[in-house]
Parts: C-alpha cells; sequence; structure tokens
C-alpha cells in the first residue's frame, strides 16, 4: 500500500534519514521505533508531504506522492497525526474537527463517521464546545486522531500516540488504533518503545541515526535477545 | 471642541485605523507577511473613483456611478488587485519557501510599483474629489452637531467588524482561516488549501482595504498618491501594539492608535500640536517598552477569533 525505495529528506545539507526503503502492506499495523532523532518522525512528514524526498521515492497504491503538496496527499487517504499532535488550541473542539471535516464536504456531509468518532472517543463530546488548548494531553491526543479519522484515511500515521499521556490514555489510545486496524484502516505508528511496538504492530522498522538498521516481524523479533544493543547501537554501554 | 464631537471623532478615527489593521492583520495571520502594499491597495482604490489624467482637475469615473454600484465597483476593485498581488507576486515567493524579511520586501516593491503606476497615470499631484455628498452634513446628536462622515465611519466599521466575526467563528471557510492562522501545516495536512485560505485572506484584506478607500476620501475629498503610506503604518502600529498574530488585538490596537491621535490633537496645548506625533509615537514606544508582546495578548490558550 505505502511503499518507500532509498527515500532521503535532508534538513539543509544534513540528511535526517539516508537512503531508507520500507513498506506497509493494507491491514497491517507496522510501527518506526527507535531512539530520539533516529530520523522516525522525519519520515512520517516526508509521506504527508510536508518534507519533500531530495532522493528515492514514496509510493502510495502504486502511485508516486513524493514531492505532492500535504493537502493533495491527504485527499488521496493518508493521514498524519503529527509528533505534538498540533491541535487548533484556539479552536473548539468542534472547529478542530470542522477543519478536518472539510475535505469530504463538510460535518454534514460525514454525519454517521462524526458519530462514530465520537463514540470512539465520548471524552470529545462531553468537551466539545471547549478551547482545544483547555484539554489535558490525553483528551488532545484523541482529538488529533478523531480529526485524522475524519479525513477518511485508508493509512493512518501516528506519531509517538503514548507520549506524554497517563497510564489510562496510553491503554485506551492503543486498544483504539487496534479497533481501527479491525475496522480496516492501515496503521504506521511511530514509537520510541520497543516493547509497546512489539505488542502493537505486525512488522518493525528499527531506525538509528537516519537509517534502517532491524526489520522483522514483531513475532519474530521478540525472540531476540539483542535488541536492546541493536537499538541503542554497538558502542553503548546498555 | 464639544466633548461629543470629539468623542465621535475619536471613535471615527479609530475604527478606520481598527480597519486597516484588520485587513492587514487577516494576511499576517496565515501568510506571517508584512503586507506594505496594503497602503497602496487603499490608494488605487481611492484613485479609481477618477479617470486617468494629468490635469488638475479629477474628472468623476467611479465617483460618478449611483452609490451601491460605487461601493461595489471600488471594494470589488481593491480586493482583485489585492489577489493579483497574491498570485503573481507573493504566491510564487511562498512555494519557494522564502523567509519572511523577503516576503517583506517583495511587498515594498509591489508598494511602489502601485505608487508609480498611479504617478505614470494620474500624475503626483493632489487631485480633489467628491463622493456621498450627503455625508458632508452634520446631523444634532444629543443637542450638539457631528459630521455625518464620521457617524457612518462608525457605524460601516462596527458592521464590518461584525461580519467579519461571525464569518471567523461560522463559517466554514472562516474556521480554516483560522485554523490555518493558528498552524498552517498541519491545516493542510487536514486537507484545508493553502491556496484558497491564502487567497481569501487577500480577498478579505483587500475588500476591507477598498471600503477604507470609501471612507477617507469621503471624509477628506482628496486623492494623493502617498495617502496610503500614513494608513499602513498606522495599521502595522496597531497591529503591533495590539499583538501581532491576534485580530482582536489588531482590531483594538487600531482603534487605540486612532482615538489616541485625534485626542492628543484636541488635548495637546495649541503650541504643541504639530508635534501630536511625536506625542504619540513617544506613547507607542512606552507602550511597548511596557507590553513588547502587544497590549492585548492574554497568556495561554485564549480565543483570538
Amino acid at each position: 500500500m505505502l511503499e518507500g525505495d532509498g527515500v532521503e529528506i535532508r534538513y539543509g545539507a544534513v540528511p535526517a534519514i539516508r537512503e531508507i526503503t520500507f513498506r506497509v502492506d493494507e491491514g497491517e499495523i507496522v510501527c518506526f521505533v527507535g531512539p530520539n532523532g533516529a530520523g522516525k518522525s522525519t519520515t512520517t512528514l516526508g509521506v504527508a508531504g510536508v518534507l519533500k524526498p531530495t532522493k528515492g521515492t514514496i509510493r502510495f497504491r502504486s502511485r508516486p506522492i513524493g514531492g505532492l503538496d500535504p493537502e493533495i496527499i491527504v485527499s488521496l487517504g493518508i493521514a498524519l497525526v503529527p509528533e505534538g499532535r498540533r491541535i487548533f488550541s484556539r479552536l473548539t473542539v468542534r472547529e478542530n474537527l470542522v477543519v478536518a471535516s472539510g475535505l469530504r464536504g463538510g460535518l454534514n456531509n460525514v454525519a454517521s463517521l462524526h458519530e462514530r468518532v465520537l463514540a470512539l472517543f465520548p471524552i470529545l463530546r462531553s468537551r466539545y464546545g471547549s478551547h482545544a488548548g483547555h484539554l489535558s494531553g490525553g483528551e488532545q491526543q484523541q482529538l488529533a486522531i478523531a480529526r485524522a479519522l475524519l479525513t477518511q484515511p485508508k493509512l493512518l500515521i501516528v506519531d509517538e500516540p503514548s507520549l506524554g499521556l497517563a497510564p489510562k490514555y496510553v491503554d485506551l489510545v492503543l486498544q483504539t488504533l487496534r479497533e481501527l486496524r479491525s475496522a480496516g484502516t492501515t496503521l504506521l505508528v511511530v514509537e520510541q518503545s520497543m516493547k509497546r511496538a512489539l505488542d502493537l504492530a505486525d512488522r518493525v522498522y528499527l531506525m538509528r541515526s537516519g537509517r534502517i538498521v532491524l526489520e522483522g516481524a514483531s513475532s519474530e523479533l521478540a525472540g531476540r535477545d539483542d535488541l536492546e544493543s541493536v537499538y541503542f547501537g554497538q558502542k553503548a554501554s546498555h | 471642541m464639544n466633548p461629543i464631537q470629539l468623542i465621535v471623532d475619536a471613535l471615527s478615527q479609530g475604527s478606520l485605523y481598527a480597519l486597516i489593521a484588520l485587513g492587514i492583520g487577516l494576511v499576517f495571520g496565515v501568510m506571517r507577511m508584512i503586507n506594505f502594499a496594503h497602503g497602496e491597495l487603499i490608494m488605487i482604490g481611492a484613485y479609481a473613483l477618477v479617470v486617468p489624467s494629468a490635469s488638475d482637475m479629477a474628472r468623476p469615473f467611479i465617483a460618478a456611478w449611483p452609490a451601491p454600484l460605487l461601493i461595489a465597483a471600488v471594494i470589488g476593485f481593491v480586493a482583485v488587485a489585492a489577489l493579483a498581488t497574491e498570485r503573481f507576486a507573493f504566491r510564487p515567493l511562498r512555494r519557494r519557501e522564502v523567509d519572511s524579511a523577503t516576503l517583506l520586501i517583495s511587498s515594498f516593491a509591489v508598494s511602489y510599483l502601485l505608487q508609480s503606476l498611479v504617478l505614470f497615470f494620474y500624475t503626483g499631484r493632489p487631485k480633489s474629489v467628491s463622493i456621498f455628498p450627503s455625508l458632508t452634513r452634520q446631523i444634532t446628536f444629543g443637542g450638539v452637531r457631528v459630521a455625518m462622515v464620521d457617524a457612518v465611519t462608525i457605524l460601516v466599521t462596527a458592521a464590518l467588524l461584525a461580519a467579519t466575526v461571525v464569518f471567523l467563528r461560522r463559517a466554514r471557510a472562516g474556521i480554516e482561516v483560522r485554523a490555518a492562522a493558528e498552524d498552517f501545516v498541519m491545516a493542510r495536512m487536514l486537507g484545508v488549501k493553502a491556496n484558497r485560505v491564502i487567497a481569501l485572506a487577500f480577498g478579505l484584506s483587500g475588500a476591507m482595504a477598498g471600503a477604507v478607500s470609501l471612507l477617507f476620501v469621503a471624509k477628506t475629498g482628496v486623492l494623493d498618491f502617498r495617502m496610503g503610506v500614513p494608513l499602513a503604518i498606522a495599521g502595522f502600529v496597531g497591529t503591533v501594539i495590539g499583538g501581532v498574530g491576534n485580530l482582536v488585538g489588531a482590531v483594538l490596537g487600531g482603534f487605540f492608535l486612532g482615538a489616541a491621535s485625534v485626542l492628543l490633537q484636541a488635548l495637546l496645548p495649541e503650541e504643541l500640536r504639530p508635534a501630536r506625533d511625536a506625542f504619540l509615537y513617544s506613547l507607542v514606544i512606552l507602550v511597548l517598552l511596557v507590553r513588547p508582546q502587544g497590549l492585548f495578548v492574554t497568556r495561554g490558550a485564549g480565543e483570538r477569533i
């Protein structure tokens, strides 16, 4: 469904990811896992059209999408819940959802999807008229995912869904991601925790310093005992 | 001057500056660009009222049309001109992701281009033109006489501000403008079309500039190719003292500046009045020293339209 082939993205002269190759198949949950600065978020921004690849190709359903504008890519069916969630804090919960519904013709046009999303995240219904900036971190994460779902993605990319969340929300959000997959959405999730990645994903790409250093099915990787040293690199003392 | 006339004057000037600041603030919000050419949009809206010629006697062009047509024509003309500057000068730069200093310089260039065109087609000598002659009447209000044009300026501005608030809060396109002003890239990732939302901001900003053209000419009756510069500066100062990136603040800041200017003019001792702007801008410097973030910026995630 999504294929990256030799993708490089630079910030100025410095490559943030170096010719990485990856794929996400329809119906899968795939995780990019790795320490800070590995290039995971850069890769997601490249897929979403915010950063332009300097080398390589990114294809979605066989169509090259590298270099397309973000508003085009989301209309093709890729939604990104980015690092830091980036909810519109000065807008109400409802208005955040209105912005996301515009692509499909407005909230009235996606009324049943809107209802399903509010059923998935009941807290949003009760905070519907509040400013999104006043929500807790966990509530904001739910809003960010709800917003992405209103664009009707075939592929949902979520960058560190559990970052900064209270434990009760971590479980809720991860459970929600599994339910979304069951409902037919393909997922690409960025995680820092190898354990959570292996729990959630069918397949995992381990990234470090802009490269993919290990990939495999979660079931295979879970058995390896050298994961920690690969995660931190050979020179680390862990 | 009687106190009511003074209050009406201050409200009128304040409203006009508020409208300019709002026009500048709308474009700044979505594009992070200070559009210096906003003043020249006001200026060309005023010049569109008369036939281009080198003669000192201005022959009415749009100025001769019936009022509703005249209003629509000037506002429409300036809105289209604003869209044209966006399409041909600013959009190509934005697509190449230049920094905001480059955009600012480009807006200076657009500004001087428009001034030079007017200079070429109309010459640099000021011309006089009369529109809405009925507005020159005085009306009696609470036992004192007040210039009709000031009362109309206040009412028109209030109506335009109210319409803008309703649009930004109720219409989906308005909500998208607010979302784009807060996080442009995120708005795009949710499907908001960058070109559309920026064109909308420029169109609205231009329409407001056109309204200022009409209100300003109705009051002064004079055309001058440099008339836009002090107006744009007043608008910038208004947005800055109100709090950059905050539309309510821009409106209040513009209002504060206009009202303060009129009040200083009236209340300063006679011999100090020529130095009015020195007092006014000392006040601005003082405000910025005390509140560099702007007068009307609240901390936290307050609603800013």
